[in-house]
């Protein structure tokens, strides 16, 4: 029961209706979803299938309109509640440029902590401590608006972790990075679930970002329509393929394989358990 | 081999020159893309590609160097400009946010009424581009109304429209779903396929580049720092992981497997290769 992060019920929500007397359409309509502390889930789903309607429901941006959404046993719905609930649930989005609040690298990370109130001293140590964690602490006194995507994207993260959150909820951060910047935010996000126990949730386009979770729900029209571990959900390839979205380079490489009757495992999530997987097939007499 | 359509020439460009924010984003580039090519130019971030593909069409003019159209500085003069705005049609990134007519219709009428094209001309290329993009049904409805990806494809179909000779895309496929990806990238390759029209495309995603490139270019802060046929680009991963890129996962893929003592042919860097390449062996297997 205390293993419990985030417990969503019956979800219902849409948003207003623009045209008056049209009955607003529900945007998430059922959603049902238990995430355990500590633990780091993937969400993928086409655009328009309510991820980031869903990802804003975990710090009480929006609030549910049927069912409810507890964190870390508070309902979201308690607006007595809602500052505790942002300060345990962080969100990092997909503009780096809109996060970025300041002119210089430590007074931006810092913008949150104060806001909640937390005493200077205190702050000093959190802001260094998350542009360690980031690697960005030899940026600290730079302007953000001179520095690459990537990094603009590592300084918003470390703002989110100067609040020291329990979740941090990252809606599509690597969408408008190279391959480096996506390749240092995944090592950050590794390093928040291992070394801070943070749960993380990650809402992604990439299925190879989404491989290295422990669990990836997958979302379409509002409701969740796969859920289970990577090696599981990847290897339903035809049912992805069916609500938009693709599978990692080299599981789709084994299901063509496998298509042609070579007998090889389908679920290898990853290039090098591929290469084995491969070697040992091909170099059987 | 084709010959080139448009050049640059030892471009160099300085973003505010004299002050303390003075920065060189291009420095002395030679680029050039061929008839009816597709060129995909990939880099980290801050490398200099929009810098340089908003030069193509005159958007920005060089501190030095020249580009060329077809032998002719297109900042020469004003009708040197203007004709390289029809010819060389240039899709921003994140061109979505760009869209501010009323209906679609209008929003990819836009650039053939400037070309000063008579009604029934317009009227032709605007059904012909919405056709390439797969939004005829859509042209009545409000821009706002629809879809991300919907958006990006009108955008892309408002330059279509103009009917350039060479297409030039910043980073299309960013932020779409793959679904959204695979159909932009579909909707590109025809309007190429249809009119002959060269495509650059500027781009993070290798496997994408990879799929249809002709040619690549990598740009690394500010200069070119390698050209090729994408297999061999691709070959050499590691400089291009130090430069912040990435190798497709297939390369990396056959690169393992070889370490690992299987015999490869050739060079491998989409799934359809590798997958090619491997039945070929499990046909070997089966005979032996
Ligand atoms: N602020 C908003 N006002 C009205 N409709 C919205 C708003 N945000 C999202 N929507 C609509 O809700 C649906 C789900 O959107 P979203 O949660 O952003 O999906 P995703 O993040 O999966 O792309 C879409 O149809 C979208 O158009
Ligand atoms: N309008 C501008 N003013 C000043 N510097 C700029 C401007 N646009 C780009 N730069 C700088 O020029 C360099 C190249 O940028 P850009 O061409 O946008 O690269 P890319 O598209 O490869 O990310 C970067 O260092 C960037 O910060
Ligand atoms: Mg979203
Ligand atoms: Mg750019």
């Amino acid at each position: 029961m205390d293993d419990t992060a985030i417990k969503i019920e019956n979800l219902t929500f849409f948003y207003p209706s623009e045209e008056e007397g049209q009955a607003p359409e529900d945007v998430l309509s059922g959603v049902d979803l238990t995430v355990e502390k500590g633990s780091f889930t993937a969400i993928l789903g086409h655009n328009g299938s309510g991820k980031s309607t869903l990802a804003r429901h975990l710090n009480a941006l929006l609030l549910p309109k049927g069912g409810s959404v507890t964190v870390f046993g508070m309902d979201t719905r308690d607006e007595e509640l809602t500052l505790e609930i942002r300060r345990r649930v962080g969100m990092v989005f997909q503009n780096p440029d809109n996060q970025i609040v300041s002119n210089v690298v430590e007074e931006d990370v810092a913008f949150a902590p104060e806001n909640l109130g937390i005493p200077t001293p205190e702050i000093r140590t959190r802001v260094d401590e998350a542009l360690k964690t980031v690697g960005m602490y030899e940026f600290r006194t730079h302007a953000p608006h001179l520095l690459s995507g990537g990094q603009k994207q590592r300084i918003a993260i470390a703002g989110v972790l100067a609040m020291r959150p329990k979740c941090v909820v990252f809606d599509e951060p690597t969408a408008m990075l190279d391959p480096q910047g996506r390749r240092d935010v995944m090592r950050i996000i590794g390093r928040m679930k291992k070394e801070l126990g943070t749960t993380v949730i990650l809402i992604t386009h990439h299925m190879e970002e989404a491989a290295m979770a422990d669990r990836v729900v997958v979302m379409s029209d509002g409701q969740i329509a796969m859920d289970g571990a990577p090696g599981e959900v990847f290897t339903r390839v035809e049912e992805l393929e069916a609500l938009g979205l693709t599978v990692p380079d080299t599981v789709k490489l084994m299901w063509e394989l496998r298509q042609k009757g070579v007998d090889v495992p389908l679920d290898t999530l990853d290039v090098e358990e591929c290469a084995k997987a491969l070697a040992e097939h091909f170099k059987k007499k | 081999m084709n010959e080139p359509i448009l050049k640059t020439e030892n471009l160099t460009h300085v973003y505010s020159p004299g002050t303390p924010f003075e920065m060189t984003a291009l420095n002395g580039v030679d680029l050039e893309i061929r008839k009816g090519e597709i060129l995909g130019i990939i880099g980290h971030t801050g490398s200099g590609k929009s810098t340089l593909i908003q030069h193509l069409n005159a958007l920005i003019k060089p501190t030095s160097g020249r580009v060329l159209l077809e032998g002719r500085d297109i900042n020469e003069s004003k009708s040197a400009i203007r004709q390289a705005r029809s010819r060389v049609g240039l899709v921003f990134q994140y061109p979505e946010y760009q869209l501010f007519e009323e209906t679609v219709y209008k929003d990819i009428a836009f650039g053939p009424k400037n070309m000063k094209l008579s009604p029934e001309e317009i009227d032709r290329r605007v059904r012909e581009a919405a056709g390439f993009v797969g939004v005829e049904e859509l042209l009545d409805r409000s821009p706002f109304d629809l879809s991300g990806g919907q958006k990006r494809r009108v955008a892309i179909a408002g330059v279509i429209a103009m009917m350039p000779e060479v297409l030039v895309l910043d980073e299309p496929m960013a932020g779409l779903d793959p679904g959204g990806c695979r159909e932009i990238m579909d909707n590109i390759l025809s309007y190429h396929d249809k009119t002959g029209a060269a495509v650059v495309v500027v781009t993070h995603s290798m496997e994408e580049a990879a799929r249809r490139a002709d040619r690549m270019v990598v740009l690394n802060h500010g200069t070119v720092a390698m050209s090729g046929a994408p297999e061999e680009i691709f070959a050499r991963g590691d400089e291009l992981r130090k430069m912040g890129l990435a190798a497709p996962v297939m390369t990396e893929l056959s690169q393992r497997l070889r370490a690992l003592g299987v015999e490869l042919p050739g060079t491998v860097y989409t799934v359809e290769q590798m997958a090619a390449a491997l039945l070929e062996l499990e046909g070997g297997r089966g005979r032996a």
